[in-house]
C-alpha cells in the first residue's frame, strides 16, 4: 500500500463516495490498470462495502412499540398544563392578575381584624364599642373596624362600620351610615372607594387651575 | 412521509398519547437496526432504541417541524449509542449466546479491542464476522459507516445527524472503510 501514491488513494475514496469528477476518474482507471497493488486495494474496498451492505436488516422485537410506550414518563398532566400556558399566554396572564388582585384585597381584609376607629375628640370606648356620650358633639367622619357604634350625643359626619354594628341610638347623626360585614361588600366598598377617588381626581383637577 | 409524521407530532403535542405509538411504529425497525449495528447486541440495542424514543417524546416540543424527523431521531440514537460504547458498561447478559453461533457468548466479544483467535474468526459466518468487525471500529468511525453503508443515508444527512462538517464525515467514512478493508482482507 505504501507504494501507491497518496493521490490515487484519495481518488479512490472520492470515487467510492461518488464525487470524483470524470477527468480524475479516467486518471484513476488508467492507474489501476498499471498497478496491481492499487487494484488489490480497490477490489478489497468494494468487497468490504458489499459485505457491509449485505448485512441483513434486523427487525425490532414484536413487543417493541408496547414496551416503548410503557417506558414513557407518565407526567402528562403537568405537561398538558404547561402546554396550555404556553398556548394561551394572555389568558394565563389575566388569570394570574385576577388571582393576585383578589389575594391582595383578601389579605387587606384579613389584616384588619383588629378593633380600630378614627380618633376624634370626645369619643369614649366601652370594650369594643365606640360611644358618643350624651351631651357631647363629635365633628367629622368616623370609621370603625371590628367594633360597634352607639351614639347618645351628636355626630356631625358620615359613619362607616366594617364588621360591626350600629346600635340603636338616641343621639343625632347628620351624615350617611354604612355598615359592611361581608367580604363581598368589603370588596365592593373598596372598588367604589377607588372609583370615587379616581373621579375626585378628575373633577378636582380643573377646579385647581 | 414528513407531512404524515408532522401531523402525528402535532397530535402528541396536543396531548394525544396514542399518536406517539404510531411514530414509534413507523421508525422502530430502522432505529433498532442502527442501534444493533452500533452496539452489536440485541439486548442493548433494544434498550438504547427505547431510550431514544423516550427522549424524543420528552423533548418533542423542541423539534423544529421544518426539519426531517428521522434525522433528529437518529441523532438522539447515535449519541446514546456512542455514550454507551464509551462507558462500556457491561450491564447486558454476558451469558447470552451470540445469535447464530454455537458456544460464543458475550464473554468472548465484550472486549472489542482484543481480537478473537484466528480459528474462532474462521468459524464465524460472514454476516457475524462483518458485524464483529464493525463493532471493533472506533465509535466515531462506526457511526459514520453504519449510517452510510447500512442505513444508506446521503452524506449531507449524516453530517447533520452527527453534527459534523461534511469533510469530517467523509474522512471518518474513508478511515472506517480502510480499517474494515484490512480487518476483512482474509475473508
Amino acid at each position: 500500500m505504501t507504494t501507491c501514491p497518496e493521490k490515487i488513494i484519495r481518488f479512490m475514496d472520492d470515487y467510492l463516495d461518488g464525487d470524483l469528477d470524470p477527468k480524475d476518474e479516467a486518471v484513476l482507471k488508467g492507474y489501476l490498470e498499471s498497478c496491481s497493488d492499487c487494484r488489490k486495494i480497490y477490489h478489497e474496498l468494494t468487497k468490504t462495502i458489499a459485505l457491509v451492505q449485505s448485512a441483513s436488516h434486523i427487525k425490532a422485537p414484536g413487543d417493541f412499540v408496547q414496551k416503548t410506550m410503557q417506558r414513557l414518563p407518565k407526567e402528562r398532566k403537568r405537561g398538558s398544563a404547561k402546554r396550555w400556558f404556553r398556548q394561551h399566554p394572555f389568558i394565563a396572564a389575566a388569570a394570574l392578575f385576577v388571582l393576585m388582585m383578589s389575594a391582595a384585597l383578601f389579605t387587606s381584609f384579613n389584616e384588619d381584624q383588629q378593633f380600630a376607629f378614627t380618633k376624634q375628640p370626645n369619643l369614649q370606648v366601652e370594650g369594643e364599642t365606640v360611644v358618643v356620650p350624651e351631651g357631647m358633639v363629635v365633628n367629622g367622619d368616623l370609621t370603625i373596624r371590628n367594633g360597634d357604634l352607639r351614639v347618645e350625643g351628636e355626630l356631625n359626619g358620615d359613619v362607616t362600620i366594617v364588621n360591626g354594628q350600629f346600635m340603636a341610638s338616641s343621639g343625632v347623626i347628620t351624615g350617611e351610615i354604612e355598615e359592611i360585614d361581608q367580604i363581598f361588600e368589603w370588596l365592593w366598598y373598596q372598588i367604589k372607594e377607588i372609583s370615587k377617588d379616581a373621579a375626585a381626581i378628575f373633577t378636582a383637577d380643573p377646579a385647581d387651575k | 412521509m414528513d407531512a404524515l409524521v408532522n401531523k402525528r407530532i402535532s397530535k402528541v403535542l396536543k396531548g394525544d398519547h396514542q399518536a406517539f405509538a404510531e411514530i414509534v411504529e413507523l421508525y422502530q425497525h430502522q432505529l433498532f437496526h442502527i442501534c444493533y449495528r452500533m452496539l452489536g447486541n440485541r439486548h442493548e440495542a433494544e434498550d438504547i432504541a427505547q431510550e431514544a424514543f423516550t427522549r424524543a417524546y420528552v423533548n418533542l416540543h423542541t423539534f423544529d417541524q421544518q426539519r426531517k424527523f428521522s434525522t433528529w431521531l437518529y441523532r438522539i440514537a447515535t449519541n446514546l449509542c456512542i455514550d454507551r460504547i464509551r462507558k462500556k458498561k457491561p450491564d447486558y447478559h454476558l451469558d447470552a449466546e451470540v445469535r447464530g453461533t454455537e458456544g460464543l457468548t458475550m464473554y468472548s466479544s465484550i472486549a472489542n479491542d482484543d481480537q478473537l483467535p484466528e480459528e474462532e474468526l474462521m468459524r464465524m459466518e460472514v454476516q457475524e464476522r462483518v458485524q464483529y468487525e464493525i463493532s471493533r471500529l472506533p465509535d466515531k468511525y462506526r457511526a459514520a459507516i453504519v449510517l452510510k453503508y447500512i442505513e444508506e443515508l446521503p452524506l449531507a444527512e449524516i453530517s447533520e445527524i452527527l453534527d459534523l462538517p461534511l469533510g469530517t464525515v467523509k474522512t471518518r467514512i474513508h478511515r472506517g472503510r480502510e480499517a474494515l478493508r484490512k480487518q476483512l482482507s482474509n475473508l
